[in-house]
């Protein structure tokens, strides 16, 4: 899929202009394994880059998600209440987890592109 | 049995096949134990509960304590100054569940002993208890003999446990026997041309057998077993998530040093002439707590929407007041909703009271619920 960008912490971005998704990438998925709840933000709260912004649960445990560049939250995405596994089957398209509006373009330009990322995978192994 | 692997975990004799079967390998009582593999949990727990799982449980501690008189009075004499199981009473292939107590009345190990059923066998008890413990358990029971009894361990047998609806008709195809073995007893037979000793017995609620065999032989007797297309590998993730839902305790959370058998509810584990003669460790506080009451009772809850309560969480009444700790929780594959055992004081501990959990700073709502989670399916015709 075109566009994304992703933390180190495997968060990803897609920007439209000044919006934009952000979720959890394909490999942070495998690794949390079946998620059963997502902790979303509230609409309307501004975080800064690195601030804790959600927690998913999976059957084994807590994991902390955080925020992977400055911005507001303007939505969220109320599906995962009832279907939380689309996070698991389709954690780039119908798995994300809230809408933001960015006030600095730059840390999205300073995250990781689809090739990056998949070295930085590869490192981990 | 078990080798050393490059970052120093043990292997059971079955980590071959887990790989190859796309297992995720995690540390666990100091073995390389598989947590899931390629489907993941929710769906190796329901496949547990409509078909047939099978879990290596090799890690696990297996050993046969013996007198030497071979007089099964002996070593059951031996045996219940340890645990407040009815131990002497066992008929020949007949399995109970017990604790290893401390001198305080805690637990120091749950377990599963048996009577041999061949009398060839007689004066030995069959245990299995749990990997993280198997150490320290069989040094408290050594130092507890006398000359005229042993403990021997058998860390060359390897442990599968085949568990579901189904586990009786796959295993009846290798042994007819298996189909009516009767419930928490023991069986030597051979499957697949391999000796075995075959319990009815397991930690998931559901019907299943628990095999014990050497470790030379496990690999050929699991990969017959998956052969059968109603049964699937199962990780230690879905084993923790079946015992949840079977209100089973997990040593180390549920039930530890500090906690007596009544505290936990299993009161029914300590038969009638032990409750009346006592002779175990701790009798002087677990028979007052059989008289009066324990201070603390472990309680099943059910939590609303989809947010687990972990180990550790606090248990608090409506108003506010703090009145015990989450032992374990999770989410509940056949409820749809997470599901959660701790400890709160006696007076609170009361099926369907209103409580909240306080998870990340928010007060959730529970209610108390009787354990099972979800009913069990022992072989009881």
């Amino acid at each position: 899929m075109a566009g994304e960008r992703f933390s180190s912490d495997h968060e990803f971005v897609r920007l439209d202009g000044e919006e934009g998704l952000v979720g959890i990438s394909d490999y942070a998925q495998e690794q949390l394994g079946d998620v059963v709840f997502v902790e979303l933000p509230e609409t309307g709260k501004t975080f800064a880059k690195g601030d804790q912004v959600a927690v998913v649960e999976s059957v084994k445990a807590a994991s902390e998600i955080y925020m992977p560049v400055d911005g507001e939250i303007i939505g969220v995405n109320s599906d995962l209440d009832d279907e939380p596994g689309i996070v698991n089957s389709d954690p780039l398209g119908k798995g994300w987890f809230f809408r933001i509006r960015v006030t600095d373009k730059s840390q999205f330009d300073a995250l990781m592109d689809e090739n990056a990322y998949t070295q930085f995978l590869e490192t981990l192994e | 049995m078990s080798k050393p692997a490059c970052d120093n975990l043990l292997q059971t004799p079955l980590y071959g096949a887990h790989v190859a079967a796309g297992a995720r390998m995690v540390p666990f009582a100091g073995y390389s134990m598989p947590v899931q593999y390629s489907e993941g949990i929710i769906a190796e727990h329901m496949w547990t509960r409509q078909s047939a799982g099978l879990f290596d449980v090799s890690h696990m501690g297996q050993a046969v304590l013996i007198s030497k008189d071979r007089k099964h009075e002996t070593v059951a004499a031996a045996f219940e100054k340890l645990v407040p199981a009815d131990i002497l009473n066992l008929v020949p292939g007949q399995q109970r569940y017990t604790q290893l107590l401390t001198p305080d009345g805690g637990i120091f190990d749950d377990l599963m002993v048996h009577r041999p059923a061949n009398t060839e066998h007689s004066g030995g008890l069959f245990l299995i208890v749990n990997a993280a413990r198997k150490t320290e358990d069989f040094s408290l029971i050594e130092a507890a003999l006398d000359e005229g009894l042993e403990l021997a361990r058998r860390p060359e047998n390897a442990l599968l446990a085949l568990q579901g609806p189904m586990a009786a008709s796959v295993l009846s195809i290798l042994d007819p026997g298996a189909e009516t073995q009767r419930f928490m007893t023991a069986r030597l037979t051979t499957l697949a041309e391999v000796e075995c000793l075959v319990t009815r017995s397991g930690y998931t609620g559901e019907d299943g057998f628990e095999i014990s065999v050497d470790a030379e032989d496990a690999e050929h007797l699991w990969q017959s077993l998956c052969d059968d297309e109603r049964v699937k590998p199962i990780g230690l993730g879905a084993r923790d998530s079946l015992r949840l839902e079977a209100g089973l305790c997990l040593y180390g959370h549920d039930i530890d040093e500090t906690t007596s058998p009544v505290e936990a509810g299993l009161q029914w584990s300590v038969q009638k002439r032990r409750r009346e003669s006592g002779g175990f460790p701790g009798a002087s506080r677990i028979l007052h707590e059989l008289k009066d009451g324990p201070a603390l009772k472990r309680i099943g809850l059910l939590l609303d929407g989809r947010q687990p309560a972990r180990e550790g969480a606090q248990i608090s009444t409506l108003d506010g007041q703090v009145i015990g700790n989450v032992t374990s929780g999770g989410f509940s594959p056949v409820l749809q909703r997470p599901i959660a055992m701790g400890y709160v004081k006696a007076a609170q501990a009361n099926n369907d009271a209103d409580l909240t959990i306080t998870v990340r700073g928010k007060a959730l709502p529970a209610r108390v619920a009787p354990m099972p989670f979800v009913a069990t399916n022992y072989y009881k015709p």
